[in-house]
Protein backbone atom coordinates (compact mmCIF):
# COMPACT_ATOMS: atom_id res chain seq x y z
CA UNK A 1 0.00 0.00 0.00
CA UNK A 2 1.36 3.85 -0.88
CA UNK A 3 2.45 5.79 1.82
CA UNK A 4 -0.55 7.93 3.23
CA UNK A 5 -1.10 10.69 0.77
CA UNK A 6 -0.73 14.43 2.09
CA UNK A 7 -4.00 16.24 3.13
CA UNK A 8 -2.11 19.81 3.41
CA UNK A 9 -0.97 21.71 0.86
CA UNK A 10 2.00 23.71 1.88
CA UNK A 11 3.54 27.01 0.46
CA UNK A 12 6.01 28.79 1.59
CA UNK A 13 5.71 32.61 0.48
CA UNK A 14 6.72 36.01 1.81
CA UNK A 15 8.76 34.70 5.29
CA UNK A 16 5.78 32.88 5.91
CA UNK A 17 4.13 29.17 5.46
CA UNK A 18 0.84 29.39 3.97
CA UNK A 19 -1.61 25.63 4.66
CA UNK A 20 -4.27 25.12 2.85
CA UNK A 21 -7.15 21.88 3.47
CA UNK A 22 -7.02 19.38 0.55
CA UNK A 23 -10.23 17.97 2.26
CA UNK A 24 -13.65 19.48 2.33
CA UNK A 25 -14.23 17.96 5.42
CA UNK A 26 -12.22 18.21 8.40
CA UNK A 27 -14.51 15.80 10.83
CA UNK A 28 -12.33 12.29 10.99
CA UNK A 29 -10.08 11.85 13.99
CA UNK A 30 -7.61 9.90 12.45
CA UNK A 31 -7.15 12.20 9.50
CA UNK A 32 -7.29 15.41 11.98
CA UNK A 33 -4.08 13.30 13.96
CA UNK A 34 -2.61 12.78 10.79
CA UNK A 35 -2.82 16.48 8.90
CA UNK A 36 -1.75 17.86 12.54
CA UNK A 37 1.13 15.77 13.01
CA UNK A 38 2.06 17.05 9.67
CA UNK A 39 1.92 20.40 10.89
CA UNK A 40 3.33 19.81 13.84
CA UNK A 41 6.59 18.41 11.83
CA UNK A 42 6.88 22.03 9.85
CA UNK A 43 6.25 23.77 12.78
CA UNK A 44 9.10 22.41 14.61
CA UNK A 45 11.72 22.54 11.85
CA UNK A 46 11.23 26.75 11.89
CA UNK A 47 13.14 28.49 14.55
CA UNK A 48 10.12 30.96 14.62
CA UNK A 49 7.16 29.81 12.39
CA UNK A 50 4.87 32.21 11.36
CA UNK A 51 2.04 30.29 9.70
CA UNK A 52 -1.61 31.28 7.96
CA UNK A 53 -3.72 28.02 7.87
CA UNK A 54 -6.57 28.88 5.50
CA UNK A 55 -9.54 27.41 5.29
CA UNK A 56 -10.74 28.01 1.96
CA UNK A 57 -12.01 24.71 1.05
CA UNK A 58 -13.54 23.76 4.35
CA UNK A 59 -17.34 23.05 4.39
CA UNK A 60 -17.52 21.20 7.56
CA UNK A 61 -15.17 21.45 11.02
CA UNK A 62 -15.66 19.53 14.17
CA UNK A 63 -14.41 19.95 17.93
CA UNK A 64 -11.41 17.52 17.05
CA UNK A 65 -10.20 20.20 14.73
CA UNK A 66 -11.00 22.74 16.86
CA UNK A 67 -8.87 20.94 19.86
CA UNK A 68 -6.27 20.21 17.24
CA UNK A 69 -5.50 23.41 16.20
CA UNK A 70 -5.28 24.87 19.59
CA UNK A 71 -2.47 22.16 20.06
CA UNK A 72 -0.63 23.57 17.03
CA UNK A 73 -1.28 27.25 17.99
CA UNK A 74 0.71 26.34 21.36
CA UNK A 75 3.33 24.80 19.75
CA UNK A 76 3.85 27.55 17.68
CA UNK A 77 3.96 30.40 20.47
CA UNK A 78 5.98 27.86 22.58
CA UNK A 79 8.41 28.43 19.28
CA UNK A 80 7.95 32.60 19.61
CA UNK A 81 5.63 31.83 16.30
CA UNK A 82 2.74 33.23 15.15
CA UNK A 83 -0.42 31.54 13.66
CA UNK A 84 -3.01 33.05 11.97
CA UNK A 85 -6.68 31.45 10.53
CA UNK A 86 -7.77 32.86 7.05
CA UNK A 87 -10.43 32.44 4.42
CA UNK A 88 -13.82 31.11 7.07
CA UNK A 89 -16.43 30.77 5.67
CA UNK A 90 -19.68 32.09 8.22
CA UNK A 91 -20.73 28.99 9.01
CA UNK A 92 -17.65 27.62 10.04
CA UNK A 93 -16.70 30.83 11.50
CA UNK A 94 -20.20 30.31 13.49
CA UNK A 95 -18.50 27.21 15.37
CA UNK A 96 -15.20 29.43 16.05
CA UNK A 97 -17.39 31.76 17.65
CA UNK A 98 -20.10 29.27 20.08
CA UNK A 99 -16.91 27.96 21.10
CA UNK A 100 -15.24 31.27 21.78
CA UNK A 101 -12.07 30.11 20.39
CA UNK A 102 -11.82 33.69 18.20
CA UNK A 103 -11.18 35.29 21.41
CA UNK A 104 -8.08 32.86 21.28
CA UNK A 105 -7.24 32.28 17.55
CA UNK A 106 -6.56 35.37 14.83
CA UNK A 107 -8.79 35.22 12.37
CA UNK A 108 -8.64 37.09 9.21
CA UNK A 109 -10.93 37.42 6.24
CA UNK A 110 -8.35 36.58 3.50
CA UNK A 111 -4.69 35.18 3.07
CA UNK A 112 -3.54 38.76 2.44
CA UNK A 113 -5.28 40.10 5.44
CA UNK A 114 -3.19 37.18 7.46
CA UNK A 115 0.10 37.91 6.11
CA UNK A 116 0.22 41.44 6.83
CA UNK A 117 -0.62 40.85 10.56
CA UNK A 118 2.37 39.63 11.65
CA UNK A 119 4.69 41.20 13.73
CA UNK B 1 -38.14 16.81 -5.42
CA UNK B 2 -39.14 16.91 -1.87
CA UNK B 3 -41.01 14.61 -0.30
CA UNK B 4 -44.82 15.67 0.11
CA UNK B 5 -45.93 17.24 3.62
CA UNK B 6 -46.68 14.61 6.28
CA UNK B 7 -44.02 12.04 4.62
CA UNK B 8 -41.45 10.56 6.88
CA UNK B 9 -37.74 9.06 6.55
CA UNK B 10 -36.70 7.11 9.02
CA UNK B 11 -34.61 4.94 9.62
CA UNK B 12 -31.79 2.78 12.14
CA UNK B 13 -28.48 2.55 11.58
CA UNK B 14 -25.81 0.91 13.51
CA UNK B 15 -22.25 2.48 13.20
CA UNK B 16 -19.11 1.34 14.36
CA UNK B 17 -15.90 3.37 14.76
CA UNK B 18 -14.68 3.49 11.47
CA UNK B 19 -14.57 6.65 9.58
CA UNK B 20 -16.23 5.31 6.47
CA UNK B 21 -19.16 3.92 8.75
CA UNK B 22 -19.53 7.61 10.05
CA UNK B 23 -19.58 9.12 6.75
CA UNK B 24 -22.02 6.79 5.61
CA UNK B 25 -24.22 7.55 8.54
CA UNK B 26 -23.71 10.91 8.39
CA UNK B 27 -24.76 10.70 4.60
CA UNK B 28 -27.83 8.77 4.86
CA UNK B 29 -29.41 11.80 7.47
CA UNK B 30 -28.37 14.28 5.12
CA UNK B 31 -29.91 12.77 2.26
CA UNK B 32 -32.83 12.84 4.46
CA UNK B 33 -32.97 16.50 4.92
CA UNK B 34 -32.62 17.06 1.28
CA UNK B 35 -35.26 14.34 0.49
CA UNK B 36 -37.46 17.33 2.63
CA UNK B 37 -35.74 20.17 1.42
CA UNK B 38 -33.66 21.38 3.99
CA UNK B 39 -31.58 24.84 3.80
CA UNK B 40 -28.28 24.22 3.43
CA UNK B 41 -27.34 25.82 7.43
CA UNK B 42 -29.84 23.02 8.66
CA UNK B 43 -27.92 20.57 7.18
CA UNK B 44 -24.50 22.15 8.69
CA UNK B 45 -26.33 21.90 11.98
CA UNK B 46 -27.66 18.87 12.11
CA UNK B 47 -24.48 16.91 10.22
CA UNK B 48 -21.69 18.50 12.84
CA UNK B 49 -24.29 17.50 15.83
CA UNK B 50 -24.57 13.64 14.54
CA UNK B 51 -20.84 13.83 13.80
CA UNK B 52 -20.29 15.00 17.46
CA UNK B 53 -22.37 12.99 19.15
CA UNK B 54 -21.37 9.54 17.59
CA UNK B 55 -17.48 10.90 18.58
CA UNK B 56 -18.72 11.02 22.23
CA UNK B 57 -19.92 7.77 22.01
CA UNK B 58 -17.12 6.32 20.96
CA UNK B 59 -14.78 8.02 22.50
CA UNK B 60 -16.15 8.71 25.85
CA UNK B 61 -18.96 6.02 26.11
CA UNK B 62 -17.14 3.03 24.89
CA UNK B 63 -13.71 3.91 26.13
CA UNK B 64 -13.48 0.59 28.11
CA UNK B 65 -15.33 -1.00 25.35
CA UNK B 66 -13.91 -3.65 22.85
CA UNK B 67 -13.23 -1.21 19.22
CA UNK B 68 -15.52 -3.07 17.20
CA UNK B 69 -18.38 -2.19 19.58
CA UNK B 70 -21.57 -0.38 17.16
CA UNK B 71 -23.68 2.41 18.03
CA UNK B 72 -26.75 3.30 17.29
CA UNK B 73 -28.31 6.02 15.30
CA UNK B 74 -32.22 6.42 14.58
CA UNK B 75 -33.38 9.00 12.61
CA UNK B 76 -36.98 10.58 11.51
CA UNK B 77 -37.29 13.03 9.43
CA UNK B 78 -40.29 15.08 8.26
CA UNK B 79 -40.76 18.65 6.57
CA UNK B 80 -41.39 19.62 10.16
CA UNK B 81 -38.01 18.40 12.03
CA UNK B 82 -35.91 15.68 12.62
CA UNK B 83 -35.18 13.70 15.56
CA UNK B 84 -32.17 11.61 15.95
CA UNK B 85 -31.29 9.35 18.80
CA UNK B 86 -27.55 7.79 19.06
CA UNK B 87 -27.18 5.22 21.34
CA UNK B 88 -23.70 3.65 22.86
CA UNK B 89 -23.27 0.32 24.47
CA UNK B 90 -21.12 2.40 27.12
CA UNK B 91 -22.19 2.62 31.01
CA UNK B 92 -23.33 6.50 30.77
CA UNK B 93 -22.18 9.65 32.04
CA UNK B 94 -23.09 12.74 33.45
CA UNK B 95 -22.99 15.38 30.99
CA UNK B 96 -23.40 17.99 33.86
CA UNK B 97 -20.10 16.93 34.74
CA UNK B 98 -18.05 18.30 31.68
CA UNK B 99 -16.94 22.00 32.87
CA UNK B 100 -17.82 25.10 30.52
CA UNK B 101 -15.38 25.20 27.08
CA UNK B 102 -16.69 28.47 26.85
CA UNK B 103 -14.87 29.91 30.08
CA UNK B 104 -11.70 31.58 30.41
CA UNK B 105 -10.00 28.91 31.62
CA UNK B 106 -11.12 25.90 30.05
CA UNK B 107 -10.52 27.99 26.29
CA UNK B 108 -7.63 26.07 25.74
CA UNK B 109 -8.70 22.69 27.01
CA UNK B 110 -8.17 19.92 23.73
CA UNK B 111 -11.24 18.73 23.95
CA UNK B 112 -14.77 18.89 25.31
CA UNK B 113 -16.54 21.04 22.98
CA UNK B 114 -19.09 18.39 21.29
CA UNK B 115 -21.67 19.05 23.62
CA UNK B 116 -21.48 22.71 23.08
CA UNK B 117 -22.07 22.60 19.52
CA UNK B 118 -24.89 19.91 19.82
CA UNK B 119 -26.95 22.24 22.39
CA UNK B 120 -25.97 25.16 20.14
CA UNK B 121 -26.89 23.83 17.08
CA UNK B 122 -29.88 21.53 17.61
CA UNK B 123 -33.38 22.96 19.09
CA UNK B 124 -33.19 20.35 21.99
CA UNK B 125 -30.66 17.78 22.86
CA UNK B 126 -31.35 15.81 26.14
CA UNK B 127 -29.53 12.59 27.62
CA UNK B 128 -31.84 10.02 28.94
CA UNK B 129 -30.46 9.19 32.78
CA UNK B 130 -28.07 6.72 32.33
CA UNK B 131 -26.04 9.17 30.05
CA UNK B 132 -25.90 6.51 26.99
CA UNK B 133 -28.27 8.06 24.82
CA UNK B 134 -28.89 11.38 23.52
CA UNK B 135 -32.09 12.49 21.60
CA UNK B 136 -31.24 15.19 19.72
CA UNK B 137 -34.00 17.57 17.67
CA UNK B 138 -33.82 19.88 14.64
CA UNK B 139 -36.93 21.87 14.08
CA UNK B 140 -36.75 23.36 10.45
CA UNK B 141 -36.58 27.34 10.92
CA UNK B 142 -39.41 29.25 9.91
CA UNK B 143 -39.84 30.54 6.25
CA UNK B 144 -37.71 27.64 5.29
Amino acid sequence: MPASESRIRVKRTDGHIQIEFVDRNILDEGNIRSISDEIAAIIEAEPKPRMVISFANVEHLSSAALGALITLNNRIRARSGQLRLSNINPQIYEVFAITRLNTILQIHPTNEDAAKSFV
Amino acid sequence: MAAPHGQHDRAVITVVNDAAAIERAEDRVVEALARFNYPRASVFAVRLSLHEAMSNGFRHGHRSLPEDTPISVKFDASDEHIEIVVEDQGPGFDPSAIPDPTLEENLERGSGRGLLLIRAYMTSAEYNQKGNVLRMTYRRPAGT
